[in-house]
């Protein structure tokens, strides 16, 4: 492995002194095209971690690499140049009035020429299948179909690491699959590097590599078959929690984790 | 909400929404102004015949525009009445202190009347033949030349086009909060004047806070995203200009000329 684009190192925030530190000594790396879920319940730092990753606060302490590059005042807008974050509601991220408007937001920013414009925007939005969506206003667009905008915007910035910061929470089951589908399209495509922050386990579960954050800290790390296997406290992915339960009722199963397709294979046997 | 037609777009496939927006404000300009020259009964049936050509161009039935006027209705005769009884000159019909009823009150009453509607008409064509979105864009290019005087005409042509995107979220969030609060028990639109507006805290409080916390999420997209306030940047959105904007403007001009002749 070489180095990785994403090294995060001892990282502290508080908001306020008088109360506990939202997220003390946090370490982690992540390596190009990996795919990394961050997880944890309500107040366990996610959202806090997420905002320090692309500068929207400034760490107490530790510091952040991305690509080489430390996140400070400085070089902050190289940095957002190469990190994208979705957030979790899909009509507070929408701000163009259409949705290629939107997704041209980004390179507007940097004063890029029209006809580059044209050629990213077209790019990103077959990237995720909106091409067939472009003149459409958000009101006419599901949650699932605007989160895909959101991301199409920044794809178009290029970016190496895209952060999704709950950003499934507010969809529908097949709005939920279809993003999903084409995160990992993505993934394999463009070899970018996804940062999936989510207190949902089943989403986490496509994850290569897990990190548990509980009130701050990290308190586990590594596949999600290892997470799950060790993890009893968090609420597992829907084929662990059957997979728990038919062990207590002595069947047969497996003693370790399996995915949805590896328990429905053992199931059918 | 649905009585407000000033401000609203008619999607439709009329040539007057397929024109370029500054051309369609620059037209709305001059009208305002030549709306002035229209003095006499000649000049004045010009400009109501060529409001009326306008009209029927737009695609829209007449009574969408008549809708259009209902909420100014009484401004108007407001200005109307003033003019009437205190203009002087002309066959003095009625005279009461410094009230006069006269001929050329009573006239100049209905030229003001005829101004009026004609400006809430024309204007309104231009609302409901264009996009909002197409309005900002041509108001951006319209103010550009302020720029040298140092005016953030970039970011207010952003901020009115972020406005215009929130306004249909806004109104779903008005609907829902109305809706909770009338599962809770509140009657809208009973009761004394004063009991109707204390219903209308519970409904503005929670959509003051959901307002402020989505404009701090909107911040942190924008920021994300690139976003900082005095940069140059670039436009998606592009305008083009047709022969057809030449045109319009062109035929503003002959009318102009033609009210100067005929006054």
């Amino acid at each position: 492995m070489g180095t990785p684009i994403l090294q995060v190192e001892n990282l502290s925030f508080q908001y306020d002194k008088r109360t506990a530190h939202t997220l003390s000594n946090v370490s982690f790396t992540a390596q190009q095209g990996e795919w990394l879920g961050i997880v944890g319940n309500n107040g366990s730092g996610k959202s806090t971690l997420a905002k320090l990753l692309v500068g929207l606060l400034q760490p107490e302490e530790g510091q952040i690499h991305i690509n080489g590059m430390k996140v400070n005042q400085e070089n902050i807008w190289k940095v957002r140049s190469k990190i994208g974050l979705v957030f979790q509601n899909p009509d507070n991220q929408f701000i163009g009035t259409t949705v290629e408007d939107d997704v041209a937001f980004g390179l507007e920013n940097l004063n890029m020429p029209y006809e580059d414009m044209k050629a990213r925007v077209d790019e990103a939005l077959s990237l995720v299948g909106m091409t067939d969506f472009r003149y459409y206003d958000p009101s006419n667009l599901s949650g699932g179909q605007k989160q895909r905008v959101a991301i199409a915007g920044i794809l178009a910035l290029k970016p190496s690491i895209l952060i999704l910061d709950e950003a499934f929470v507010m969809l529908d089951p097949k709005s939920r699959r279809e993003l999903l589908a084409t995160l990992k399209k993505l993934k394999q495509d463009e070899n970018i590097t996804i940062i999936s922050i989510t207190h949902d386990m089943n989403e986490a579960v496509d994850a290569d590599r897990i990190i548990v954050l509980k009130a701050g800290k990290i308190v586990n790390s590594g596949t999600p078959s290892e997470v799950f296997h060790e993890e009893q406290e968090l609420e597992p992915p829907f084929a662990e929690q059957l997979r728990r339960l038919l062990q207590e009722r002595n069947a047969k199963v497996p003693p370790e984790f399996m995915t949805e397709q590896e328990l429905v294979r053992w199931l059918c046997k | 909400m649905n009585k407000l037609i000033l401000g609203r777009y008619f999607p439709g496939e009329s040539v007057l929404h397929y024109m370029d927006p500054r051309a369609k404000l620059l037209a709305g300009f001059i009208f305002i102004f030549i709306v002035f020259l229209a003095s006499n009964w000649q000049t004045l049936a010009l400009l109501t015949s060529f409001t009326f050509f306008v009209m029927c161009l737009s695609g829209v039935s007449f009574k969408v525009y008549l809708r259009g006027v209902r909420p100014l209705i009484w401004l108007i005769l407001f200005t109307v009445f003033l003019q009437v009884l205190f203009r002087s000159g002309g066959t003095v019909y009625f005279d009461w202190g410094p009230i006069t009823i006269s001929h050329n009150g009573i006239i100049n009453g209905v030229y003001i009347f005829f101004r009026f509607v004609l400006i809430i008409f024309f204007t309104t064509v231009i609302t409901l033949t264009t996009k909002p979105i197409e309005l900002t864009d041509g108001i951006y290019f319209l103010l550009s030349p302020l720029e040298k005087l140092k005016v953030p005409v970039d970011e207010i042509a952003l901020m009115l086009s972020i406005s215009l995107r929130f306004i249909p979220n806004l109104l779903d969030e008005t609907q829902k909060v109305m809706d909770a609060q009338r599962a809770r028990g509140t009657e809208f639109g009973e009761g004394s004047l004063l009991k109707q507006m204390k219903t209308l805290v519970p409904i503005f409080l929670p959509l003051y806070e959901s307002s402020l916390n989505r404009a701090e999420d909107m911040a942190n997209v924008m920021e994300v995203r690139g976003y900082q306030s005095g940069l140059t940047r670039s436009n998606f959105r592009r305008l083009t200009w047709h022969t057809k904007d030449t045109l319009a403007l062109v035929t503003m001009a002959l009318l102009t000329l033609g009210l100067l002749l005929l006054q």
